[in-house]
């Protein structure tokens, strides 16, 4: 017992994690890429990336560190959305007061959400979860102020605290890149701090967290409500760049999207589900003149990975390379 | 003409019966999900899509080779459930060792591609089917369309020997013996493995029997079963899936709740089970006949 705690739990728990200062650096060299790109790739296509990146990210925290898997996440990407973007069209608040309201209302609703599920665990949760989305979904499709099936759209893109114009894409990036930044970052630090070790410690036997003295529960709510505040983050972000929020983005296939996202990059890594995030909308992007095929290949992607390799690109590569390093058997 | 609380009785009794039938089919799907879920421990999210499936078999049985819909109640299920036990060797038996979540993403994925690949064919808009029970039959209080009382009686029957078959009968007892000790059942010489695969192809033959049912009702669309699906889940939530009578009873019971909601106050109809999801997890989270788990 004592050795390997490992025993059905979602995998990556046996990697190592690489050294701090290594990470800062990749981390720094990363930025500056980020800083330069949208002068070779289209600024709002990276927006894109970067949205999802931050939503696949607050998704992992629950399924990768806390080991729940939330199949209605959509509810607060896309509740955060509308909130964000009736906050600044209709009421006619600036971005950044919009942004707050998106976030406020996806904590809240992630609190309700969470105190509800948290009560089922491992399959239940998930349907308990998906359910809770499809309700919120058939609220947005019914309430007037959503816009119904047209949604909120022309969302306007006022000046950033009054000060800077984010009409132009290229201000709105680093405006985006840096919202990024921040809630990877708020991630990256809730993983390594005790909290985090402890949201470890439940996804890997939580019987024996209880039994150390921990109330699991109120750490899974917490970790809920965090992830659904996060995803809020990049559902606002969202508004500002597409200046739209529609029912897509409450509906269940954007709850599907995330997992996947999630699952290609590599639960339980840091970096996993930006990469995931970044190949699924690259991909959204190229086929998006397939149609129908897109659902099809997105499905083959999940049943391969699933099959294929369960830890994800960079979980795998993590394996590897930890294989080559330690010279050990890894299973 | 009397009338109750306001409501003429025709429109009363008229969305009890719609009710019923969306009932019926929450009954069939609930009751094929705890049926696998107990032996393989998978969450099936491929069985709206395999609802569905049982439609468009019912659809092509008629358009391409001319079967009507009492062969096609037979044989689509069982096409669609041979499919399914082709989907359990190859893909689903490779995740029983894993966390029960890898199922549940496999079975999502392959819904999917299976949605996915009959919207490219099909289009998103419904397929007509036509009615094998035209006309109906005037009951006094309100007028009965033979199919639809059809759809409540079948679904009825088949929901009622599932039960008997799985409580009261050997074979029954050998899928309970193996839904709680698969590895003691295995020493007694039964073939487990096999066991799991006709389980597998028996819960999809149900939901497919069900889009059979169904075709005639309402219209055959690639989108039909993932709209169902999650509805599914809540019953299931609601009802917990340690009892087969459970989920016959807590199915049926949900689709008058709907039916009556409709009536009532048709605005929540859409919403009103997952509200009683809701209550039921603050109330009894273990749902109405669920054990902890």
């Amino acid at each position: 017992m004592s050795t390997s705690p490992t025993t059905a739990a979602p995998p990556a728990a046996t990697v190592r994690t690489p050294r701090t200062g290594m990470l800062a650096l990749f981390g720094i060299a990363a930025v500056a890429v980020m800083l330069v790109a949208p002068f070779g790739v289209y600024p709002v296509f990276l927006m894109k990336v970067m949205c999802f990146a931050l939503f696949a990210c607050a998704f992992n925290l629950l399924l990768g560190y806390t080991g729940l898997l939330s199949f209605g996440h959509a509810m607060f990407f896309g509740g955060a959305a509308y909130i964000c973007a009736h906050t600044i069209k209709v009421l006619g608040f600036s971005p950044e007061i919009g942004i707050l309201a998106g976030v406020a209302f996806a904590a809240f609703l992630g609190l309700l959400a969470g105190l509800l599920a948290i009560r089922r665990q491992g399959i239940y949760f998930a349907m308990v979860t998906l359910a809770l989305a499809q309700m919120f979904f058939f609220f947005c499709l019914q309430a007037p102020f959503t816009g119904g099936e047209d949604g909120l759209q022309g969302v306007p893109r006022r000046p950033l605290f009054g000060l800077i114009d984010i009409s132009k894409d290229i201000n709105l990036y680093y405006v985006v890149l840096a919202i990024f930044v921040f809630g990877f970052l708020v991630i990256y630090r809730t993983i390594h701090s005790p909290f985090g070790h402890v949201l470890k410690a439940i996804r890997e036997n939580e019987p024996r967290a209880i039994s150390l003295g921990y109330r699991a529960n109120q750490y899974k709510l917490l970790a809920f409500v965090l992830s659904a505040a996060l995803t809020g983050l990049a559902g606002s972000t969202k508004v500002l760049v597409f200046q739209l929020a529609s029912l897509t983005d409450v509906a269940w296939q954007m709850s599907g999207e995330v997992v996947l996202m999630t699952l290609v990059g590599g639960m339980g890594t840091i970096l996993g589900p930006i990469v995931g995030a970044a190949i699924i909308v690259t991909m959204q992007n190229y086929l998006a003149g397939l149609g129908e095929w897109v659902l099809v290949i997105q499905g083959v992607i999940f049943v391969a990975a699933v099959s294929l390799f369960r830890r994800g690109i960079v979980g795998e590569i993590i394996a590897i390379v930890s294989y080559y390093r330690s010279g050990k058997q890894q299973p | 003409m009397f009338e109750l609380l306001g409501i003429p009785p025709q429109a009363l009794f008229g969305q009890l019966l719609l009710g019923l039938i969306n009932g019926a089919f929450y009954a069939m799907l609930s009751l094929g999900l705890a049926v696998i879920f107990g032996l393989l421990n998978v969450i099936n999210f491929t069985h709206g899509a395999q609802y569905m499936m049982g439609a468009f078999g019912a659809w092509m049985l008629l358009n391409y080779l001319g079967i009507p819909f009492w062969g096609a109640l037979v044989l689509s299920p069982l096409v669609v459930a041979v499919i399914g036990m082709v989907i359990e060797r190859t893909l689903l038996r490779r995740l029983y060792h894993l966390d029960h979540l890898y199922g549940l993403l496999l079975t999502f994925g392959l819904a999917l591609i299976i949605e996915g690949l009959f919207r490219r064919q099909y289009g998103s808009s419904g397929l007509p089917y036509d009615n094998p029970l035209p006309g109906g039959t005037n009951l006094g209080f309100m007028f009965l369309p033979n199919y639809r009382g059809f759809v409540v009686v079948a679904s009825l029957v088949v929901c009622l020997a599932t039960w008997y078959v799985i409580e009261r009968t050997k074979l029954g007892s050998y899928l309970r013996a193996a839904t709680e000790r698969p590895d003691l059942v295995q020493a007694f010489g039964i073939d487990v493995p096999r066991m799991i695969t006709l389980t597998y192809g028996f819960g999809v033959g149900l939901a497919a029997l069900a889009g059979v049912l169904a075709a005639p009702a309402y219209q055959v669309s690639p989108t039909m079963g993932s709209n169902l699906i999650i509805i599914v889940f809540a019953v299931v939530v609601i009802g917990g899936m340690g009892s087969i009578m459970g989920a016959i009873v807590t199915g049926f019971g949900l689709g008058v709740i709907e039916g009556l909601t409709k009536v009532f106050y048709p605005e929540a109809s859409s919403t009103v089970i997952f509200v009683i999801m809701a209550i039921v997890l603050m109330v009894k989270p273990a749902g109405l006949f669920g054990t902890a788990k």
